[in-house]
């Protein structure tokens, strides 16, 4: 109970802070909308009509998966930042198992990323992409799944760096490629083999193609616009998630101590 | 209360001990200052005892309890104000609170103030009162001067009772106002619970205050004891004398009960007898001869020096 009590409220602090902090809010809202908004469009003007593939759509869903995976990935690795500055020594040094600080996290950096996913969704309705009242319900736990996994792999990296310094000029390698890798705007069909194996072992890939198994599940599309099937997605994630969150938290919680 | 026996700690990657085998016991109730220039291992103790840091050898026990094996158990019995602040400033003081009673078991969490139990708004109230922030207690910490920021960590460090308050350079930043300020509320807090305080500072004035200190430098105890019997210690008035018949002089000090150490020139207490007197019962003749009354931080300079050669 007590332990329940001290993750909720390592949560909540989170969200708070994303809520008073607007130039955050700007950073964080921006960029996935001008994806959204900008490049979708522009993609479909321009290619649209030559792959047979709704190119707005499919920008739609990968910027909407990898915003979330994403935000959240961030967003637990800045509990480093907290540790050099100031905050989370207190809550560090509070009797509470260092596992529910993490799960705490984990939680809160999901929840931070749910008004930014509303937000995505939001421009997309106005774009006009056809979201069915199914596919949005079915967004709302697969949108969870895709935060919570993103903050397992926060974890996982956190606990491979030291400082928020290391974070962050470690950061731009770590997730750019994944960009790309992930066909967050580009299809994955036909990749070279090098690339091919580099894919499938970017967590964003399997994130942001259970996205689009949802979307395209109920809004078929002519050219296949998904790399796997949903259950192989799922099955994928639920190990990885399975691993980042344990050796990640093994691994934080031991280099906290041994510095 | 605490108990440290040869702790010893060596960051990853350091070529030296940050803390090299120190060992020293703290009363219930004392008050005890860690003294120390920069760098001399204070933090690195702090982060041991109050267990956010390992120890590589050695072993301490708060309440009995041990650091490593029972780091649950003594984070729930020890208060800790950082030397940095350590305010969430996006928050408010009551949400900052709120935090860290939920975190400390006090409350079961609840979304908003009013949801509290009435407890814990009791107690919200009456610290706002104490703070004297009746109106500024829901404003957010971003707002608070940095007297009132440090005020706040004391109060919100003491809200689940610890048995023993660690403070790490608790001053540093604070105008002189605010430093009187924060040790008159300590000192409240000291004869109201009987909390134990261990303090570290490298303001001599600040451990002056203390029932004990211990001078720690490069991650060693050098000095130990009452304000007054280091004082005692530290500032005895020295005599230097020297003489070309070293050996003779050396000899008769000796045979005169000084305790003149190394080849010369030779320098002893006075052992509450006058210059005049010692100088007339020595026979060799002298050629230099100096007194000397160090000050405190005079001493204190000579410790931490002496540590360093």
């Amino acid at each position: 109970m007590r332990e329940l009590s001290a993750i909720l409220a390592i949560a909540q602090r989170d969200f708070v802070k994303l809520l008073r902090d607007r130039a955050r809010i700007i950073s964080d809202f921006a960029f996935p909308l001008l994806l959204v908004g900008f490049l979708g469009p522009a993609l479909q003007a321009g290619f649209g009509s030559a792959g047979g593939l709704d190119l707005q759509a499919f920008v739609f869903t990968g910027v909407l998966a990898q915003t979330v995976w994403q935000s959240s990935a961030l967003g637990v690795v800045s509990l480093i930042a907290d540790r050099d500055e100031d905050f989370s020594q207190e809550i560090f040094v509070s009797p509470i198992s260092r596992y529910s600080i993490v799960a705490g996290k984990i939680l809160g950096e999901s929840l931070v990323a749910m008004p930014q996913a509303g937000a995505i969704l939001g421009v997309g309705l106005l774009l006009g992409i056809k979201l069915s009242p199914a596919v949005l319900l079915l967004l709302v736990p697969v949108i969870a799944l895709v935060a919570v996994f993103g903050a397992a792999f926060g974890i996982l990296i956190l606990s491979n760096i030291g400082s928020q310094r290391t974070a962050n000029q470690i950061f731009p390698f770590i997730m750019l490629p994944q960009f790309f890798l992930a066909g967050v705007i580009n299809p994955l069909h036909n990749l070279p083999w090098f690339l091919e194996i580099l894919s499938r072992i970017s967590p964003m890939r399997y994130a942001v193609d259970l996205v689009r198994n949802v979307y395209y599940g109920f809004e078929p599309s002519a050219v296949p616009a998904e790399a796997s099937t949903a259950p192989a997605n799922l099955a994928v994630i639920g190990v990885m998630l399975v691993v980042f969150v344990l050796v990640g938290t093994a691994r934080f919680v031991r280099s906290e101590r041994n510095r | 209360m605490i108990h440290v026996e040869n702790l010893v700690k060596r960051y990853r990657k350091a070529k030296q001990n940050a803390v090299d085998g120190v060992s020293f016991d703290v009363g219930g109730g004392e008050f005890f200052a860690l003294l120390g220039p920069n760098g001399a291992g204070k933090t690195t103790t702090i982060s041991i005892l109050t267990t956010t840091l390992t120890p590589t050898s050695g072993r301490a026990a708060i309440g009995g309890r041990d650091i490593v094996a029972q780091a649950s158990a003594v984070r729930r019995e020890v208060g800790i104000i950082f030397q940095r602040p350590s305010l969430d400033l996006n928050l408010t003081a009551e949400e900052n609170v709120r935090l860290h009673a939920i975190l400390y078991g006090l409350y079961p969490y609840a979304p908003a103030y009013r949801l509290m139990a009435p407890g814990y708004r009791n107690q919200v109230h009456e610290l706002a009162a104490l703070l004297d922030l009746e109106g500024e207690i829901f404003a957010p910490v971003r707002t608070f001067s940095g007297g009132m920021r440090r005020k706040l960590e004391i109060v919100r460090s003491l809200i689940h009772q610890p048995k023993v308050l660690f403070l790490d350079e608790p001053s540093a930043g604070l105008d002189a106002p605010t430093r009187r300020t924060l040790w008159d509320h300590l000192a409240t807090v000291r004869r109201e619970r009987g909390t134990t305080v261990f303090l570290t500072t490298h303001y001599l004035e600040e451990a002056e205050q203390a029932d004990r200190i211990c001078v720690i430098d490069h991650g060693r105890v050098v000095e130990e004891g009452s304000p007054a019997a280091l004082k005692a210690k530290l500032t005895r008035e020295t005599l230097v004398v020297d003489a070309p018949d070293r050996a003779a002089l050396a000899g008769e000090l000796a045979l005169l009960g000084f305790a003149a150490q190394g080849d010369g020139p030779f320098e002893f207490g006075l052992g509450g007898r006058t210059v005049h007197a010692v100088l007339r019962s020595i026979e060799t003749p002298l050629t230099l001869v100096q007194t000397h009354a160090p000050s405190l931080e005079d001493a204190y300079l000579a410790i931490v020096g002496r540590a360093d050669a």
